[in-house]
């Protein structure tokens, strides 16, 4: 038994010698990922349960942190509010979207399916075209759309689209939805291209009658790993929504009523250097994002069946 | 021929199952709204920056300009020629963020993706695994304990603040270990090796060539992320501010300068968006195989 150990060990050692060029051509990228992925997210966690504050030594606080964060700290609580709606209506209706529109735009010839894709595309990329809709939405007549509305009568003065909260998330949602055809939507173009043609020919003659059916039997379980991937970055973008907020609302929004998980980690972290409180709020994302994405995997496993 | 002939049937039989006139005229409706309203503020983006500053505040507001002029241009050159960073350093400073940490991840992330695409040893399928997971976690939500580890290093006031986390991109890493390990065929590999190629040779004219479509993805990733590199709170020095950077501090300072932010606009969405066009067919043959084994 003793021995057996000993001799798997040494196998394992002989392995990892007879590959040491493996290891050297990670060695680059590993120490980098290490350094500026891992260890940050690790140490969000550990930091998490401390006051520290980049200055002093982090001294151990226990639960303190989360205990304020959940019962003390009203803003973190809009915060995650907001993240969560957020999340729930850009995450997926942006994903739908994707889907439908590749999927859409996959039936045409080749030069109208490029421009279309460069299209829907652009957005996710132009992160400086984002201002466009500070000028849509202005408070005063100036604003594209209050002009728009008061020229038709249909309003008497100009809304406060930026700073009324009744309308604040509604622009928050829609300028957020025009910027999401991006990596998933790729991928998902990129899957539908790759179907087998053959498929849908034994599918038309197993009886698919229109084009519904042969998406959900034939297409979406073809492009099964693009959707889990899609899903990936559709979670690590709608979770991570903050810095466009601040681009349309300002920062603070009015009585922080566009209040992000992102944006509550910054204020302690960047502006109060309250590190170890910043840490703790960061852990709390971390940890919806991950329970999040393994619900969702599980859900699309049963894409099909 | 005759197969060619029959390949063209094939191809008419597949469009043709189950389309019904109407859902096709409902799909074209459907994408001519759609790509309406998402063509509308970038189409407007691009007119703000002709726009002379009195057109932004006419009552209604005019879509297109109605004299186009470069005036908001060398305003902006102006502007900014006056201000601590001329606008020529920022530009650099951008540009070389830009270059220096697209073309690091694309070396670094091709060099680790070429054992654990193709070679077998204790840790690869961990490896993955991990960057798999940090898929989830992009800057905007590390940029605190990134800070905290930036710090730590002594990495303050330095390009590297700003280039090193891009080398370590996870989703490059992702896109390039999925091609390479789909695309490039074992058999080219072995013989080259049977030749008595050494592995980095194997990886340097045999892999690498053949994975440009993956290359050339992780260009528009890396260069989308960087371009817009804006502010980082390790950076104190005038001389290593960004164009974002100078740019949201101009977009701040009012409506006065309304026709400046116009052009700044237009200058930082184009970049990702020409780079885009030059390499699309590229990017959907890579991104292809980017796709989640179960």
């Amino acid at each position: 038994m003793a021995s057996g150990v000993v001799h798997n060990k040494r196998t394992l050692w002989q392995q990892i010698v007879r590959n040491r060029s493996c290891y050297f051509f990670m060695s680059g990228y590993l120490i980098v990922f290490l350094l500026f992925t891992v260890i940050p997210v690790l140490a969000a966690i550990v930091l998490g349960f401390t006051n520290f504050n980049l200055v002093q030594s982090p001294g151990f606080v226990g639960l303190d942190n989360y205990v304020n964060l959940f019962l003390n700290d009203d803003v973190f609580l809009i915060g995650l509010k907001n993240t969560l709606i957020l999340a729930a209506v850009t995450g997926p209706v942006g994903y739908i979207l994707s889907l439908a529109l590749a999927w859409m735009i996959n039936e045409l010839p080749p030069k109208p399916r490029a421009f279309l894709t460069l299209l829907f595309y652009a957005p996710a990329i132009s992160g400086g075209a984002a201002y466009v809709w500070t000028i849509i939405f202005n408070n005063d007549t100036n604003g594209y759309l209050n002009s728009f509305l008061y020229n038709f009568g249909l309003v008497d003065s100009a809304v406060q689209w930026l700073s009324d909260e009744r309308y604040m998330m509604a622009v928050a949602v829609i300028v957020t939805l025009w910027m999401s055809m991006g990596t998933g939507f790729l991928s998902f173009i990129a899957g539908l291209q790759g179907v087998d043609k053959s498929m849908y020919e034994a599918g038309a003659m197993d009886g698919i009658r229109n084009r519904y059916q042969e998406l959900w039997y034939i297409t979406l379980p073809a492009i099964k790993p693009q959707l889990l991937f899609g899903a990936v970055i559709s979670i690590a973008s709608s979770f991570g929504i903050g810095e466009l907020m601040t681009q349309l609302f300002g920062y603070p929004s009015n009585n922080y009523a566009m209040h992000t998980i992102v944006l509550h980690i910054q204020d302690y972290g960047g502006a109060r250097f309250e590190m170890g409180y910043a840490c703790a709020v960061a852990t709390v994302l971390f940890v919806m994002m991950i329970v999040t994405n393994s619900v969702i995997q599980k859900l699309l496993r049963k894409v099909g069946s | 021929m005759n197969n060619k002939v029959q390949k063209a049937k094939k191809h008419r039989y597949h469009r043709r199952i189950g389309r019904s006139f109407g859902g096709d005229v409902a799909m074209i409706i459907f994408l001519l709204l759609f790509g309406s309203l998402t063509a509308f503020p970038l189409i407007y983006a691009i007119g703000n920056a002709f726009k002379p500053l009195d057109e932004f505040f006419v009552f209604p507001p005019h879509f297109f300009p109605q004299s186009p002029t470069m005036q908001n241009f060398s305003d902006l050159n102006n502007l900014l020629g006056n201000s601590l960073v001329p606008f020529s350093r920022s530009l650099f400073n951008t540009v070389f963020i830009t270059v220096v940490g697209t073309c690091g991840l694309i070396l670094l992330a091709s060099m680790c993706a070429y054992p654990l695409a193709k070679k077998e040893f204790p840790g690869r399928q961990f490896i993955f695994k991990v960057i798999v997971a940090a898929l989830l976690f992009n800057g905007t939500v590390t940029a605190v304990p990134l800070y905290i580890v930036m710090s730590k290093l002594g990495l303050v006031d330095n390009y590297l603040v700003m280039i090193l986390p891009a080398f370590g991109l996870p989703m490059g890493l992702y896109i390039m270990k999925q091609f390479m390990e789909q695309m490039v065929p074992d058999s080219l590999m072995e013989a080259a090796y049977i030749d008595g190629a050494r592995d980095f040779r194997v990886f340097w004219s045999i892999v690498m060539p053949m994975v440009r479509p993956a290359w050339l993805t992780l260009i528009i990733f890396s260069v989308q992320a960087l371009w817009g590199t804006g502010s980082n709170a390790l950076i104190y020095s005038d001389e290593y501010k960004t164009l974002a950077y100078s740019l949201s501090q101009i977009a701040a300072s009012g409506l006065a300068y309304a026709g400046v932010g116009g052009a700044i606009g237009l200058i930082m969405m184009s970049v990702p968006i020409v780079v885009f066009i030059l390499t699309q067919s590229n990017i959907t043959e890579a991104m292809s195989t980017s796709g989640m084994k179960e």
